[in-house]
């Protein structure tokens, strides 16, 4: 791709989404272009094109190279227990409310590896909610869910996330929730044992149920206003009156058609829907 | 003389205390916006905008995700995700890997203006002991924007001017009493 000409190199990234859209049926035309442009570039270094055709037509013709377009395009970084203040709310505010019901449905929209979905599973056991719970946890992306589903996460990381869990009010001990496996910490079974992963593409799907909670976090950023409206649509179509939607810490609920209908807890991102 | 749209601050290791310094002396009415990208840890964003919001009478805020940028507004990227800018001069931000061990990143704020503001960009690089902005202000200068440094000399952490000074051509090099009046003089 032309790299000194803006103007041609944004042309191309629109050929690519028409391309997606139009053979593989994946719609990024609503995404935010300045990260979308920032990922297929580095995308097309990474993976040493020569000329915009070339990668074009490997896109296009080869779908196991797209899968692999997809899942570099998409941002699936993640982390158990991010913004531990957020955990705190869910742990001493929001769980506990739900915890009045029967049974507690929880969708984690956009979970990539996992890491948020084996977070509130490890607050409802504690709450000893989990028994009565299911938590589905949805992405585009087959491959992140694929791993996600196997639960292991790089040892190096068990240290941020154990600090991230006390200070989101956690007591217990932390690595009587793992296996230390070579380099791997491997969840335990009752971590997961709540949890059903599932693809499921927030542009062009529908509601699938109605829900308690739905936490969709650091993913409506990369989504343009209008596509916003939409994700935000169909979250309010998949929440029981009031259930509660949680955002990433930089994400609002402001803008949209359904705020009106939401009310928001002080201490975090999250919307109780009040109507 | 220069036309600026858009004024970009990056810095890590020991730039506070030259913008506690320099938003002091910042004329009231500029005619772009200061956008500014400190490496710093996450969760202390209140705290740096309202250390940086008692130095001027400029608003300064923490940029939102979509907000339109404006004039005569110093922006502070918050942490812990990278800022981009899209061509219709509203703010994204992306949650992705860091860039250079760090989230925020100067290089993609740098490289994201530059292919927006193209000409009509200013850039500098203040104190730090890290590469990044290098490649940000590479970016900057292929698309016709310049280059600024903090005098490495006269900077609390050299290394990154320093790095931006060998392997960037600079357009100038300020010490820190200079920063404000340059910025004060690129407005009209």
């Amino acid at each position: 791709m032309n790299l000194d000409s803006t103007e041609k190199s944004d042309e191309q990234i629109e050929i690519l989404l028409s391309d997606a859209l139009e053979i593989y049926g994946y719609d990024f035309t609503g995404y935010s272009r300045a990260s979308l442009k920032r990922r297929i570039m580095r995308l097309y270094v990474l993976d040493q094109f020569v000329s915009f055709a070339e990668f074009r037509y490997k896109v296009r013709t080869e779908p196991g190279y797209f899968k692999r377009f997809l899942e570099q395009i998409t941002i699936n970084v993640t982390e158990m227990f991010r913004d531990p203040e957020f955990y705190k709310t869910l742990r001493k505010e929001v769980l506990p409310k739900l915890g009045t019901y029967p049974f507690i449905r929880i969708w984690v929209a956009g979970c990539s590896t996992g890491e948020e979905a084996y977070s509130i599973s490890i607050l409802l056991k504690e709450l000893n909610f989990l028994k009565k719970s299911l938590i589905y946890a949805t992405d585009i992306n087959s491959t992140v869910l694929e791993k996600a589903a196997q639960a292991m996460i790089p040892l190096s990381k068990m240290k941020q996330y154990s600090e991230n869990y006390i200070a989101s009010g956690g007591s217990e001990n932390f690595s009587d929730y793992y296996a230390a496996n070579y380099s791997l910490a491997r969840l335990n079974d009752d971590v997961k044992a709540k949890i059903v992963f599932s693809t499921h593409n927030l542009v062009s799907e529908n509601s699938f149920n109605e829900f308690q909670l739905i936490l969709c976090r650091n993913v409506i950023i990369y989504f343009d206003r209008q596509l916003q409206t939409k994700v935000f649509e169909l979250f309010d179509n998949s929440l029981e009156k009031f259930g509660y939607l949680a955002l990433g810490s930089k994400e609002t609920l402001d803008f949209s058609t359904i705020s009106k209908n939401y009310k928001k807890l002080d201490s975090a991102k999250i919307w109780q829907k009040i109507r | 003389m220069k036309h600026c749209n858009a004024f970009i601050i990056g810095g890590s290791a020991g730039s506070l205390d030259v913008l506690l310094k320099v938003l002091p002396s910042l004329d009231l009415l500029l005619s772009f916006p200061i956008i500014i990208v400190l490496h710093r840890k996450p969760g202390t964003d209140n705290v740096l905008t309202g250390l940086l919001s008692s130095k001027t009478k400029l608003p300064v805020k923490e940029v939102e995700e979509k907000e339109k940028i404006n004039r005569s507004t110093i922006y502070i990227a918050p942490s812990d995700y990278h800022l981009l800018i899209e061509n219709n001069k509203t703010f994204s931000l992306d949650a992705s890997e860091k860039v250079n061990f760090s989230r925020p990143s100067i290089d993609v704020i740098f490289q994201s203006a530059a292919e927006v503001y193209r000409e009509d960009l200013v850039c500098l690089l203040l104190s730090g002991s890290n590469n990044d902005g290098i490649e940000g202000l590479k970016k900057v200068k292929e698309n016709g924007g310049m280059a600024i440094i903090q005098n490495p000399l006269s900077a609390a952490v050299s290394y990154m001017p320093q790095q931006a000074a060998l392997h960037v051509n600079i357009d100038e090099v300020l010490e820190i009493e200079d920063i404000a009046p340059y910025i004060n003089q690129l407005s009209k």
